[in-house]
C-alpha cells in the first residue's frame, strides 16, 4: 500500500477556527429562494396527481357510459325494450322487424362456438411452440422466433380478417366441402390467428422465468430435457400458462373485426361449426352504425356491449390474479 | 468539552416500520473534523449517515426518533427545509452515480437546480474551481462536455465528489466511497479527503478500519444499531475502552 | 424408447413453432405477392376514382396520419404524467394504487369495439351534444362521429399501452440517480424531470410508438366514431368526418359490388397498412431492445 497512514504520524489538531461555507445572506435553515422551489414542489405534485386521477376517472368512466347508455332498458324504452328483452322469446336475434327480438342466445351461442373452435386450434400449438422456444430451441435461433412470431400480433386485426376472406375461407370450403363460404369454422381458424400470438407471448415469459436452478436439479438426477420440460418446468409455470389461455379467450371474445368479416352473420341458433355465425362484438360493430339513437335496439347493443366488457373485465381480473401467483410462487413475492 | 460541535445526535432511535435499525445513538461531530463510522455491515452505520440529511425520508415507513441537530437546528423539525438541508450537507454514494450526461453538466447540475447562478461565465468558475477541489480538473479539462460514463470508476467518484462540492456544502457525508474501487483509486479519495477536511466536515462510514484508521480523526464504532465506542481514531485503534470494539478492530469478529 | 419419447416430443413442439411461423410466412407473403402488383406512386398520392375501382387512397393515408397524431397529442402527455404519477408519487403498497394500476391493466384487455361505444355514449352523444349546446344554440356540429371524437376514443384505447410501458422504463431507472439529485438538493420535480424523465426518453418513445402502431391498425372503435368509406374532401375541421386505412379495408373486402376490380386495390391497401404497422412495431422493438442492453451497462 502506497497510502501513507497519516493519523499515526500527525497530532490529532480540532480545528480552532470554523468557517461556515454558505451564502452569507442565506440564514441557516430556511432560505426563501427554496421555499419558493418548494412550493413549486407542492404545486407540480397536486397538478400531477390531478392530471393521473382525471385520467384514471375516464378510464372509469368507459364503465360508466358504456353501462349507462343500457340503463334507460331497466324501466323499459318507449318502444318497448327492457332489460328482460334479450334474455325471454324466442331463440331469435331480429333487432329490425315490426316485431323486434332481442334475445341474445344466439348471439352468446355463436361467439362461445368461434371462441371454442379458436382455443382449440390455437392453445396446443401456441404452447407448444412457446415450450420449444423456451426449452429447446437452440440460442441464436430462440433470439428471432420470439420477435417473429410477436410480429403475427402486430398484423391489424382487419389484415387477418382480409387474408382470411379472401383466401382462407375458399382453402376451408375446398378441404372440408362446406357449403356457405363464410363459417364459424374459418371464422374460428382466423381467430386462432389472432390469438396464438398472446398466449404464445404470456406462456412463454412464464416458462423463462422458471429459475435455471429447477432445470439444473433435474437434469442432475438424470431426466432428460423434454423430461424436464414437461415435469419441472411446465407445472412451475401453470399459473402463467393459465393467465395465457385465460387472457387469450378473453382476447378472442371480444374480437371484432375477424369475426365480423368472416363468419357470415347469421344468428343461426345451431351447434353446428360448418353454419355461418354472429357474435356479440360483430352484432354491435354491424348494427350500431345504422341504429336510431335511444331507440330500443340501441339501448340493446348497449347492454351487449356492457356484458363483453364485464365477462373480459372478469377474465382480465383472472388472469392477472393467476400471473401474480406465478410471480408469487417463482420469487416469493409479486 | 469546549470545542464546536457541527451535528449533534442526541437519543436517536431510528425505525423501518417495526425494525429498529438505530438504539439510542448519541454523538457530537466536530466542525472540519473527519469523523469515520465503522462496524460490520447491517450495524446500522449506513442508516445513521442517512438520517443526517434525512436520506431516509425517501423509503416508505421509516422514522427517527430523538434530535439531530446541525448547527444548533433541529434537522427534523417541522420547519426544516429538507431540500435547503441537503445542499448543506452533501452526500457521496457507495456505488460513484454520476448522471448518464456530460461531465460540466454534471458538476453544473447542483448549481442549476438551486438556482445559484444563472451566468455562463460564473458557472465555468464554479465547474473548474470544484473540479480542481476534487482534483479531478487536469483529467478531464479536455473533454468537460463528454459523457461522464465514459470516465474510471474513481474518476467518476471523483467527479461526484466535485458534484457535491459545487454546491457549497458544509457537511459531506461520505458512504464507502472507495469501496467500489482499486488501491489506486482508493488512495487518490483518500488523499482528497485529507485535503477536503480543510473546508468541510466530513462524515464518512467504511468497512475498511485501515481507511478508517488513515483518513479520520474521530471514530465511532457500530454494533447492532447501538453506537458502542466513539474517541479519537488513535485512541480507538490503539486502546479500545469496549471488549467488542477490540474484537472487531483485532479481527476477531466477522 | 425413452429417447424415442423424448425426440418425438421436441419434434413436436418444433413443428408448432414451424407451423404459426409458416402461416405468417404465408399472410406476409400472400399481401407482399399480391400487394406490390398494383402498388405505385399514384396509389398512395391519388383519390380514389370509378368508385374505388381506380385511382389511389391518398386520403385513407392522410385520415389514419392525422387521425394518430390527434390520438398521440392526448394519449401520450396523459399517459406520461399517469405513468409517472405511479412511479414517482403513489405509494406502491397503498390501496389506491393497487386498485388504479390494476383498472389500467383491465382496460389493456377491454375489446376494443367497447371502445367504440365508449366513444359514440361519451364524446359523441354527452361531450358533443353539450358543446353544441353551449356554442352552437343546439346546431348539429360536434354531435356526431367525427375525427375528433375517432382520436379521442383511440386515445382512451391507447393510454394503458403508454401508462404501462412508460411505467415500467421509469421504475428502471436506478434509484441511486434519484438519491443524487435529491443529495444535491434538487426538488423531486426537478428530479424527475432533469434525471429521471431523459433516461425514460426510449420508454415513452417506445410507449408511443406502441400506442401509435395499435392506433393505425384498429378498425372497430372507429366504425362509428368518425371513418368513412368515401369522401370527397379531406378533413379541414375537427368535426369532419375521415377516411381510413382499415376502415376501408373492411368496406373494400366485405361491401365490394365488384369483387375482381377492386381486388388489386384492396391488395395494395392491405400492403400499406401492414408495411406502416411493421414499421412502427420494428422501431418500437429496436428501441426497446437499445434500452435493455443500455439499462444493463
Amino acid at each position: 500500500m502506497k497510502t501513507k497512514f497519516r493519523n499515526s504520524e500527525r497530532e490529532l489538531k480540532p480545528a480552532t477556527t470554523f468557517r461556515p461555507n454558505v451564502d452569507p445572506n442565506v440564514v441557516a435553515g430556511v432560505s426563501p429562494r427554496s421555499q419558493f422551489r418548494h412550493a413549486i414542489d407542492r404545486l407540480a405534485e397536486i397538478l400531477i396527481s390531478g392530471v393521473a386521477f382525471f385520467t384514471i376517472a375516464v378510464i372509469f368512466l368507459i364503465f360508466v357510459y358504456v353501462g349507462k347508455e343500457a340503463l334507460p332498458l331497466v324501466w323499459g324504452t318507449s318502444d318497448g325494450a327492457t332489460i328482460a328483452s334479450p334474455f325471454t322469446g324466442p331463440f331469435t336475434w331480429q333487432p329490425v322487424s315490426t316485431v323486434p327480438k332481442y334475445n341474445v342466445f344466439p348471439l352468446i351461442l355463436g361467439t362461445l362456438k368461434v371462441t371454442l373452435i379458436a382455443m382449440l386450434l390455437g392453445t396446443p400449438l401456441a404452447l407448444a411452440a412457446a415450450l420449444y422456444t423456451a426449452e429447446f430451441a437452440p440460442g441464436r435461433i430462440r433470439e428471432w422466433i420470439k420477435p417473429a412470431i410477436e410480429l403475427l400480433a402486430g398484423i391489424p386485426s382487419v389484415v387477418l380478417g382480409s387474408f382470411a376472406l379472401l383466401v382462407l375461407a375458399s382453402w376451408v370450403q375446398d378441404a372440408f366441402g362446406i357449403v356457405y363460404r363464410l363459417n364459424a369454422l374459418t371464422a374460428g381458424i382466423a381467430l386462432a390467428l389472432a390469438i396464438i400470438p398472446i398466449i404464445y407471448t404470456i406462456s412463454e415469459d412464464a416458462l423463462t422465468a422458471v429459475p435455471r436452478l429447477y432445470r439444473e436439479a433435474s437434469l442432475a438426477l438424470g431426466a432428460s430435457k423434454a423430461q424436464t420440460a414437461v415435469r419441472v418446468v411446465f407445472p412451475s409455470a401453470i399459473p402463467g400458462i393459465a393467465a395465457a389461455i385465460i387472457l387469450g379467450f378473453g382476447r378472442a371474445i371480444g374480437e371484432t373485426m375477424i369475426v365480423l368479416m368472416v363468419s357470415g352473420n347469421s344468428a343461426i341458433l345451431s351447434l353446428d361449426p360448418a353454419l355461418p355465425v354472429r357474435t356479440l362484438s360483430a352484432t354491435i360493430a354491424a348494427e350500431m352504425a345504422e341504429v336510431v339513437v335511444g331507440s330500443g335496439h340501441y339501448r340493446i347493443l348497449f347492454f351487449i356491449g356492457t356484458l363483453l366488457f364485464l365477462i373480459t373485465a372478469v377474465l382480465n381480473w383472472v388472469g392477472d390474479r393467476f400471473n401474480r401467483r406465478l410471480r408469487e410462487r417463482l420469487f416469493g413475492s409479486s | 468539552m469546549g470545542s464546536p460541535v457541527k451535528i449533534t445526535v442526541s437519543g436517536a432511535n431510528f425505525f423501518y416500520g417495526s425494525n429498529q435499525a438505530l438504539h439510542d445513538v448519541s454523538m457530537e461531530i466536530r466542525p472540519q473534523f473527519v469523523t469515520a463510522l465503522i462496524g460490520p455491515s447491517g450495524c446500522g452505520k449506513s442508516t445513521f449517515l442517512r438520517s443526517l440529511n434525512r436520506m431516509n425520508d425517501l423509503i416508505p415507513g421509516a422514522r427517527l426518533e430523538g434530535k439531530v441537530e446541525l448547527d444548533g437546528e433541529n434537522v427534523y423539525s417541522d420547519s426544516m427545509d429538507v431540500i435547503h438541508l441537503r445542499r448543506r450537507v452533501g452526500m457521496i454514494f457507495q456505488k460513484s452515480n454520476p448522471f448518464p450526461m456530460s461531465s460540466y453538466d454534471n458538476v453544473a447540475y447542483g448549481v442549476r437546480v438551486n438556482g445559484l447562478t444563472k451566468k455562463r461565465i460564473e458557472l465555468d468558475e464554479v465547474v473548474e474551481k470544484t473540479l480542481r477541489a476534487a482534483a479531478l480538473w487536469d483529467e478531464v479539462k479536455d473533454r468537460l462536455h463528454r459523457s461522464a460514463m465514459s470516465l474510471s470508476g474513481g474518476q467518476q467518484q471523483r467527479l461526484c465528489i466535485a458534484r457535491a462540492l459545487a454546491v457549497e456544502p458544509e457537511v459531506l457525508l461520505m458512504d464507502e466511497p472507495a469501496s467500489a474501487l482499486d488501491p489506486i483509486s482508493t488512495a487518490k479519495i483518500e488523499e482528497l479527503i485529507y485535503d477536503l477536511k480543510r473546508t468541510y466536515t466530513i462524515i464518512i462510514v467504511t468497512h475498511n478500519m485501515q481507511q478508517a484508521a488513515r483518513v479520520s480523526d474521530e471514530t465511532g464504532f457500530f454494533l447492532s444499531g447501538r453506537l458502542v465506542e466513539f474517541n479519537e481514531t488513535k485512541k480507538l485503534f490503539t486502546a479500545p475502552r469496549n471488549r467488542e470494539t477490540e474484537d472487531y478492530i483485532t479481527g476477531r469478529f466477522g | 424408447m425413452r429417447k424415442f419419447v423424448d425426440r418425438t416430443f421436441v419434434v413436436l413442439s418444433l413443428a408448432a413453432t414451424v407451423i404459426i411461423l409458416a402461416i405468417l410466412f404465408v399472410i406476409i407473403g400472400n399481401i407482399a405477392y399480391h400487394g406490390t402488383e398494383r402498388l405505385s406512386w399514384e396509389f398512395i398520392t391519388a383519390a380514389p376514382e370509378s368508385g374505388m375501382t381506380a385511382g389511389g387512397i391518398f386520403p385513407a393515408i392522410y385520415g389514419t396520419v392525422l387521425l394518430v397524431l390527434l390520438m398521440s397529442l392526448a394519449a401520450v402527455p396523459f399517459g406520461v404524467l399517469v405513468a409517472i404519477y405511479f412511479a414517482e408519487y403513489a405509494r406502491p403498497e397503498s390501496r389506491l394504487y393497487r386498485w388504479t394500476r390494476m383498472a389500467v391493466n383491465n382496460l389493456a384487455g377491454v375489446p376494443s369495439i367497447v371502445f367504440g361505444l365508449f366513444g359514440l355514449g361519451f364524446f359523441v352523444q354527452s361531450i358533443g351534444k353539450a358543446i353544441d349546446r353551449a356554442a352552437y344554440s343546439g346546431r348539429l356540429v360536434y354531435a356526431q362521429p367525427s375525427i375528433l371524437w375517432a382520436a379521442m376514443t383511440m386515445a382512451v384505447l391507447t393510454l394503458p399501452v403508454v401508462i404501462i410501458t412508460v411505467e415500467e422504463t421509469l421504475r428502471a431507472v436506478p434509484r441511486d440517480y434519484r438519491e443524487a439529485s435529491l443529495a444535491l438538493g434538487a426538488t423531486k420535480l426537478q428530479t424527475i424531470f432533469r434525471v429521471v424523465l431523459p433516461q425514460a426518453w426510449s420508454g415513452v418513445m417506445t410507449g408511443a410508438i406502441l400506442a401509435i402502431s395499435r392506433g393505425a391498425g384498429e378498425v372497430a372503435p372507429v366504425l362509428f366514431t368518425g371513418a368513412a368509406y368515401f369522401l370527397p374532401r379531406l378533413p379541414s375541421h375537427p368535426a369532419d368526418q375521415f377516411m381510413h386505412l382499415g376502415y376501408h379495408i373492411w368496406v373494400l373486402t366485405t361491401q365490394s359490388t365488384n369483387v375482381e376490380a377492386t381486388k388489386p386495390l384492396l391488395y395494395s391497401t392491405v400492403f400499406v397498412l401492414v408495411v406502416l404497422t411493421f414499421l412502427l412495431n420494428i422501431t418500437a422493438i429496436l428501441i426497446r431492445n437499445r434500452m435493455r442492453k443500455w439499462a444493463v451497462r
